[in-house]
């Protein structure tokens, strides 16, 4: 069975910065992989290598066994992105939003069929989002407008999602909320690979971890990779007492 | 009832004219085509961009002029070429966009300036620069419905896209669509609008017809379908009363007409119920008055 995600030998050189440094990874379908580092550790590299946007210096990525090319014309691709890269003030509503995931699945002119708007109700209400649908984006709070782009992969039906910080800006109640609907996701046997900051929410949400610091440092079950020897390559000294009080 | 005689030959008079009724048409064709896109520039945040393409057509303009091509197609050539030129300088050098535009107009137009003051030739400068709205040809019409229509028709056809590529570009590219082929539509769009405005306002207000509708249609409505509509309407609106206005006090239309858009973009900055200042204000008193310690 092919690996959902696998990364082999891969290295990405931003001009004279080495971003990533001979990464391996394989994730199997099913899985909800955290993916941990600092900031400039790599992570939104690894990312971007994944969705093609940036080229591997040298180093191979497949999903589900297809090329990176293959895998956004199929559609397997997801893609939630970090608050700070979306424009909160654009024209659109959470059902335009969400609509947009539907996009590869139309013909050139994008105009929905019947199918298209089953496969956008079904989302709303799986993120509980039916009654905010004619809200611009911007008049939602910090947990529902993740929701909403969690909703535009569920649209989409992609197999393989990459969630950018989907905790960052969340209050409590919400990322509970988040957390159940990416474990559901991964019951299914869709694959998560979520960036966070938050290691106290990696055993909940989490099969496995990856700690990233350019390169792999540890992945494998999380109460592995959270091993305070772990912590500290990746965060250094200066978190180390906190990374320990996150994992007693 | 005086009054309202007044009122009716305010309209009226000009209409009589031939050359009147034919600068209105170009100007509302005009108007409404560059709003409809005004909506997407405003949104990505073109503006330098479309005064660019609209400066870097000059030169094309010069030589249409000088080999009897109709002037859209020598336009035409140099907008998509700077744009294109634009874009391999910006991707093969440190140097940042907005210095290449910068750099690549500049240099376009100057090539303009310099090509007209070597033809000997019946163009006026002043009419490519500052519109000729009051003595279009019918040739001139025909090529400004035609190029009008089909940018219509292309953004009709393709409108979902470019929201998705204005909105979320990353998105667009992980579901397969390309991007890049995207905004090549878009820059060919913005050139052809360009050329489609210029007999109307001339060069150097183009940029204002590409922007000013859209972004006074944004401080109204968070609907992007309600902003086609508004930025058309304001489009509309200020081509009649710039046209009028230039007839009875004898001014510049292509200055009447962008300042009568700037005028709708005024009113919309300072009273939009939402986004106007005055409002925005007003709302802000009225929180704090209600907080307390206030």
């Amino acid at each position: 069975m092919n690996a959902a995600i696998e990364v082999t030998d891969t290295t990405v050189r931003y001009g004279d910065v080495l971003a990533l440094d001979n990464v391996n990874l394989s994730l199997p379908p099913g899985r909800v992989c955290g993916l941990l580092g600092t900031n400039g550790s790599g992570k939104s590299t690894l990312f971007k290598t994944v969705l093609g946007l940036v080229p591997a210096d040298h180093g191979r990525i497949r999903i589900l066994g297809h090329t990176n090319t293959q895998a956004r014309r199929k559609g397997l691709l997801g893609y939630v992105p970090q608050s700070e890269q979306v424009d909160w003030a654009f024209p659109v509503r959470v059902r335009d939003v969400v609509m947009m995931g539907r996009y590869g699945h139309m013909s050139a002119r994008r105009r929905p069929r019947p199918a298209d708007h089953q496969a956008l109700t079904h989302a709303l209400e799986r993120t509980h989002l039916s009654d905010l649908a004619d809200r611009q984006i911007g008049a939602l709070s910090g947990g529902q407008r993740k929701r909403a782009f969690i909703a535009r992969a569920i649209a989409q039906n992609a197999q393989v999602l990459l969630l950018d910080e989907p905790f960052a800006g969340v209050d409590k109640r919400s990322e509970e909320h988040i957390v159940e609907l990416l474990r559901q996701l991964g019951a299914e046997g869709h694959t998560l690979l979520v960036s966070t900051h938050d290691l106290a929410q990696v055993p909940d949400l989490c099969d496995q971890a990856l700690l990233l610091q350019r390169r792999v440092i540890a992945h494998g079950h999380p109460a592995h990779v959270l091993h305070p020897d772990n912590l500290m390559q990746a965060f250094g000294t200066h978190t180390d007492q906190e990374a320990r009080a996150w994992t007693c | 009832m005086d009054m309202l005689t007044t009122a009716t030959e305010w309209f009226t008079i000009p209409w009589s004219f031939a050359f009147i009724q034919r600068a209105l048409l170009v100007s509302v064709v005009a108007g409404v085509v560059c709003a409809v896109l005004s909506c997407w520039m405003t949104l990505i945040g073109w503006s330098l961009m479309g005064d660019a393409v609209s400066h870097a057509v000059l030169p094309g303009v010069v030589l249409s002029y000088m080999f009897g091509l109709p002037f859209a197609a020598g336009a035409l050539a140099f907008g998509a070429g700077s744009v294109a030129l634009i874009g391999v300088v910006n991707r093969t050098s440190r140097v940042k966009e907005d210095a290449v535009i910068g750099v690549v107009f500049t240099a376009m137009f100057a090539l303009g300036l310099v090509l007209i003051s070597r033809v000997p030739s019946q163009t006026d400068l002043g009419h490519i620069l500052f519109g000729n709205v009051l003595g279009v040809s019918d040739t001139d019409i025909w090529q400004i419905l035609l190029l009008g229509a089909a940018v219509l028709i292309v953004i009709w056809y393709k409108h979902r896209d470019l929201t998705l590529y204005a909105f979320d570009p990353v998105h667009a590219h992980a579901m397969g669509i390309n991007p890049r082929l995207l905004e090549t539509l878009l820059l060919g769009l913005l050139s052809v609008t360009v050329v489609v405005a210029l007999q109307a306002v001339g060069i150097v207000l183009v940029v204002a017809m590409v922007i000013i509708p859209g972004a006074t249609a944004y401080l109204l409505t968070d609907r992007f379908e309600h902003m086609l509509l508004i930025s058309s309407a304001v489009a509309v609106a200020a081509a009649v009363t710039g046209v009028f206005t230039s007839f009875h006090l004898n001014v510049s239309t292509g200055g009447a007409i962008v300042l009568a858009q700037a005028t709708a973009f005024a009113l919309a900055y300072l009273f939009s119920p939402r986004q106007g200042v005055l409002f925005k204000g007003r709302i802000a008193r009225r929180r704090r008055a209600r907080t307390p310690g206030h």
